[in-house]
């Protein structure tokens, strides 16, 4: 039977002074213009954490409000703060950067992480009072170091800095003299991953009402690698976040397939249930460092915000056919292929109509397509455009081609069937999975039937191929049948075994035909 | 607009459009040279 979606969660973590001293654009900026303007200007351009609360688009990612809120939003949205609005929502909830520092600090088991004593004295009991932290996490934070050694850290020992309202209150020290792999700028990003990775976990937990001990498989699908110079991409963050999110019983592995990676990652956790090797299976992904303030240069000079000021993480709970949680039909998968080709038309075609077409469905049977979520407040200032649009738009051009639709049908099915974008250009993170959460809600309070989650993503980023990548899945109403109530193979065979012994019996005069 | 044919070209491609391949086969099918062609992502 088709596994079953039983949760989701969505983090976001508040990340200022990581903007400015840990996005690959301000770093490569400091690096090739270090007196630029842009990095002059960048402090004035900084949120607060309760303006990024307000933010409309977070407070949808958290789901405290619905993708539809923001149809009704003019844009630009950066200035419309939504008011009493709560850190705190349907999915997760938004981190400030200070709690977040400890929390990175308990995700570091070896000893490279240090915060300043008196920055860990203020902000640990609000860490502690966060009702995802509880005591065994709290615990793993240590008491702190004077700023001295923090500083020599910093300064002479090519730590990474971790700073907070400006200031220096902790470092990351490198984990090898040589190895590249292992320099205080890579641990510190990876453990940004880790540690968002463990916040979605615990959040998961929460969120599903189960016993961590019942999660047997995570599977991390961010865009990160660790390792060191002997296996640069070693793994395995999903078994490292487990540790740390209390997931005892499980084990893990990574997948990577940049921005396809949760869609890969899903497909994989529902074969894995469906196939019965392990029961019940998370996918987690933790967010990008590199990519805050990516957009920055554009944002500065229109006079905006920097709006790519927040981490995202996500987690999904899969498990085994309950009969009542949406269905993950593994009958409708869309790949593309090595020969697929990349132009948009075969793309899309490989990715929507042709799986569904395999089952005898039209593209105007799924009522929601989920592809590229990116908030367009983001994007289009720094000329990237509408990509949830742009999609939609692709995909109702695709349904007209296959007269599924009149052309002047084309703006009402990307009404109807598309979304507003509201995630955060975090790679992987906006990449369809941020519908999830919503899917879920919609298809069990029957306000949809099926939904397709697409997973896109940039292979030729790595230099290995020029391929393109994707793939894509259904989230389906339940058929009401559980796991437990469904007839395997086994049982269809010991029954038309039985059947016809009987017979033969009842032939041979035995008379027992309907024992 | 003026043809492409015998021009040396530098293509640009973005993942969440056209991508650098298939602007290639267009400028290689009107008689263009491709001097250097990459596919971008922008988000």
């Amino acid at each position: 039977m088709n596994s079953v979606i039983l949760s989701s969660s969505y983090v976001l973590v508040h990340t200022p002074d990581m903007v400015i001293h840990n996005g690959s654009t301000q770093n490569t900026e400091r690096v090739v213009n270090p007196d630029s303007e842009y990095l002059k200007a960048l402090p004035q351009h900084i949120r607060s954490f309760e303006q990024a609360v307000a933010y409309a688009p977070n407070q949808v990612y958290i789901g405290n409000k619905t993708p539809n809120f923001l149809n009704s939003l003019a844009m630009p949205w950066y200035d419309k703060p939504i008011e009493n609005a709560d850190k705190f929502g349907r999915f997760g909830q938004i981190m400030p950067q200070d709690e977040f520092y400890l929390l990175i600090q308990a995700c570091d088991v070896f000893d490279v992480v240090n915060l300043e004593k008196n920055f860990v004295a203020e902000i640990l009991p609000k860490f502690k009072n966060n009702p995802l932290i509880k005591e065994d996490i709290a615990l793993r934070v240590k008491e702190g170091k004077d700023i001295d050694f923090i500083e020599n850290i910093v300064n002479n020992e090519h730590g990474e800095g971790l700073y907070h309202n400006n200031k220096l209150v902790g470092s990351v020290t490198r984990g090898h003299d040589v190895d590249v792999n292992l320099s205080a700028h890579v641990l510190h990003e990876n453990l940004v991953s880790k540690a968002s990775s463990v916040l979605s976990l615990l959040q998961l937990i929460k969120n599903a009402n189960i016993d961590a001990n019942d999660v047997e498989y995570v599977i991390d699908c961010s865009e990160e690698a660790c390792g060191d110079v002997n296996q640069r991409g070693g793994g395995n963050f999903a078994k490292a976040a487990a540790e740390i999110a209390g997931l005892n019983n499980a084990t893990g592995s990574d997948v990577r397939s940049f921005c396809a990676g949760p869609a890969h990652a899903i497909i994989m956790a529902a074969s894995l249930v469906k196939a019965g090797t392990y029961k019940c299976v998370a996918v987690t992904a933790g967010g990008s460092t590199a990519k805050l303030g990516m957009n920055g240069k554009d944002h500065v000079k229109k006079g905006l915000p920097v709006l790519e000021d927040v981490l995202g993480g996500f987690a999904v709970l899969i498990g085994v056919n309950d009969g009542v949680h949406p269905e993950i039909n593994l009958d409708i998968v869309g790949r593309h292929t090595v020969g697929t080709g990349s132009s948009p038309e075969a793309v899309i075609t490989s990715l929507l109509s042709a799986p569904l077409e395999r089952v005898g469905l039209k593209m105007t049977d799924v009522d929601k397509y989920s592809a590229e979520m990116q908030n367009p407040d983001v994007t289009k200032p720094a000329g990237a455009g509408d990509v949830p649009l742009s999609n939609f738009k692709m995909i109702a051009a695709l349904s007209v081609k296959k007269g599924q639709i009149e052309r002047k049908e084309l703006p009402i099915f990307v009404e109807k069937h598309g979304m507003p974008g509201w995630a955060p250009t975090q790679g992987h993170i906006p990449s369809g999975v941020p519908y999830i959460g919503f899917a879920v809600n919609d298809i069990l309070e029957n306000k949809i039937n099926r939904a397709m989650i697409i997973g896109k993503g940039s292979l030729f980023l790595g230099r290995m191929t020029n391929l393109f990548d994707g793939v894509s899945f259904i989230i389906q109403k339940n058929s009401g049948k559980k796991e437990s109530e469904a007839i395997s193979e086994d049982m269809v065979k010991e029954f038309i075994a039985k059947a016809m012994r009987n017979f033969a019996e009842s032939l041979m005069g035995g008379g027992n035909y309907d024992k | 607009m003026s043809s492409i044919k015998d021009k040396k070209i530098i293509v640009i491609g973005d993942r969440d459009g056209i991508p650098g391949p298939a602007i290639d086969a267009c400028i290689l099918a009107a008689g263009g040279q491709i001097e250097y062609s990459s596919t971008e992502c922008f988000v």
